[in-house]
């Protein structure tokens, strides 16, 4: 899959000194959707406002669709659409009135059809003549998304589309996105909610101040550093463990309710089949098991907490 | 040149003037009718000709000026101001269009209110006083290039200010007291000879007798000098604007 994105080298420095960007090299793939993972502050949004034309960078070169951003603006602006963090809309005007404002300042020629369509996608159709002040927070933020989509990007920048919009309203939102991925957009989310970015993404990016920690498919990004976890209820409480089993690394909870023992998914040997050999020789009986897979959750707080 | 994008942003700020018609429009002209009343027929009617022409005449143009110039400010600082505001300002910066295209499209609109609105003024002064414009063509311009400066002037406030309080600091603590004191209602050749020199230095008393040339031949300073200083004026503010958008002064940074 051919680049949309190729960011390269990029640094940012703000004014007053704070280095928001450490020298970035990222290549985001056509047609896919990428979430980037961070902290606040770790330079997410820095990163995106750069490669959208709001802020300017330090160092570095980013082009999309082969163009570069700052040589040759207007045709990388004209192929990409924003949707920002915050809720930043004309309180007074119509939906309707502002969608097609939007398309309008990209140089795209009127084309009611297409409004109409971006408002029926996105259930905003019988909104369309409401003054936004009068929407929902999660409607408010849909017409963010139909400005970004009026004037038919190839790409879609979401900065936290569904902070703060409830759990139905987000799976909404994971429709639109999945459905706009159908039509050959290409979406660069950014995200707190982690379950968001293993729902939805293709790839996953993570940055920690200011530098890309790591970027790799999701499945392999979850199958290289996922972890097991094994669960056991034991008959008795334990006080301590015996030596014999001092070697698995196991950890005593609950007062000694539960052993538990984590394991890694990719070794030839997970050890479970030895450790419960040792504990049956220990006298260590157990009513009840179970297993847990790490969640990406576990896997980026692992990784922000190493870098 | 993207026209899409100028003509987008010029009807957006246009059409926030017909959602506000009543402080964009009616308010100025109310406050000059007032300044009719007072200056014109309460106390002009005291006040005899000046250089030939009644007080309530001569007066007109100077009014217009003060709208004019205050509302140009008002207007383009208010446009780019609100948007930073609000936040909506992301939409414009991302969006593939220059940064003379930008200004075109708020500087634009703000100066085509002013321009509306000094017409209006002009057709309420007719009212009150019998007027005669011996130059129409000079007015007109006159009136475009002090509606497009102060715009200009207005955007850059616009962009500095940081807060209500700032936008509003420069028309009030500058703008006002230069055009009160800018011969608006008197001649500047009526002054004591040491406060004539020193109200030479103030650059509204360019605009307001240049104006005032082009309806009745008097003027304080050369037509000339009028529309130099104007030129000059409108070249700084560009040039400024032109250094905002290079360096990204409080919109990019």
């Amino acid at each position: 899959m051919s680049s949309i994105i190729s960011v390269a080298n990029l640094s940012k420095t703000y004014g007053s000194g704070f280095k928001a960007l450490k020298n970035v090299n990222l290549d985001i793939k056509r047609g896919e959707i990428f979430a980037l993972l961070g902290p606040n502050g770790a330079g997410k949004t820095t990163l995106i406002s750069i490669i959208c034309g709001i802020a300017n960078p330090s160092e570095g070169k980013v082009t999309v669709g082969g163009e570069n951003i700052q040589t040759s603006y207007r045709k990388a602006r004209s192929l990409i659409g924003l949707v920002p963090q915050e809720l930043h809309t004309d309180a007074f005007e119509t939906v309707w009135a502002t969608v097609s404002f939007s398309r309008g300042l990209f140089g795209k020629p009127t084309n009611p059809a297409h409004i109409e369509k971006v408002l029926k996608d996105l259930s905003l159709w019988d909104k369309k003549d409401n003054k936004i002040i009068t929407l929902s927070g999660g409607m408010k933020r849909r017409v963010m998304i139909a400005k970004a989509l009026s004037h038919e990007p190839q790409v879609l920048f979401l900065d936290e589309p569904t902070a703060g919009v409830d759990v139905e309203l987000r799976k909404g939102m994971w429709e639109v996105v999945r459905t706009l991925q159908q039509s050959g957009v290409t979406i660069i989310l950014t995200t707190h909610y982690i379950e968001e970015a293993e729902e939805m993404a293709d790839r996953i990016g993570v940055i920690n101040k200011g530098e890309i920690v790591l970027v790799e498919d999701k499945a392999t990004l979850m199958q290289k550093l996922g972890k097991k976890r094994l669960t056991l209820h034991l008959q008795g409480k334990l006080d301590v463990l015996p030596d014999s089993l001092a070697h698995y690394k196991l950890d005593l909870c609950d007062s000694g309710a539960t052993l538990v023992y984590d394991y890694d998914t990719k070794g030839e040997r997970t050890g479970i089949t030895s450790l419960l050999s040792d504990l049956r020789n220990a006298g260590i009986r157990f009513n009840d098991l179970d297993t847990t897979q790490s969640s990406l959750e576990d896997i980026f707080v692992d990784l922000v907490r190493t870098s | 040149m993207n026209y899409r994008a100028i003509r987008a942003i010029y009807l957006f700020e246009m059409a926030r003037t017909w959602r506000t018609l009543l402080q964009s429009i009616v308010s100025p002209v109310v406050s000059t009718s007032l300044y009719f009343v007072v200056f014109g027929a309460a106390i002009g009617s005291r006040i005899s000709e000046v250089e030939g022409v009644s007080y309530g005449t001569f007066i007109v143009p100077g009014l217009i000026m003060l709208s004019v110039l205050t509302q140009s400010i008002a207007n383009a600082s208010f446009g780019i101001y609100f948007p930073k505001f609000a936040g909506t300002i992301y939409e414009i910066l991302s969006a593939p269009i220059s940064y003379f295209e930008i200004v075109l499209g708020y500087v634009g609109a703000a100066a085509t209110k002013s321009i509306i609105l000094g017409l209006i003024i002009l057709a309420t002064a007719g009212l009150f006083v019998p007027l005669h414009i011996l130059h129409p063509v000079w007015m007109l311009t006159f009136l475009v290039l002090t509606a497009v400066t102060f715009s200009l002037f207005g955007f850059i406030i616009g962009i500095w200010a940081d807060g209500f309080e700032k936008l509003q600091m420069i028309p009030m603590l500058v703008v006002t007291p230069l055009t009160f004191l800018g011969g608006s209602f008197y001649s500047i050749n009526m002054l004591p000879p040491a406060w004539h020199t020193v109200a030479l230095l103030n650059p509204v008393v360019y605009l307001i007798s240049g104006f005032r040339w082009s309806f009745y031949e008097i003027a304080d300073v050369s037509p000339s000098i009028s529309i130099g200083m104007t030129l000059a004026f409108l070249v700084i503010c560009l040039a400024i604007i032109w250094w905002i958008f290079r360096t990204g002064y409080r919109l990019k940074n």
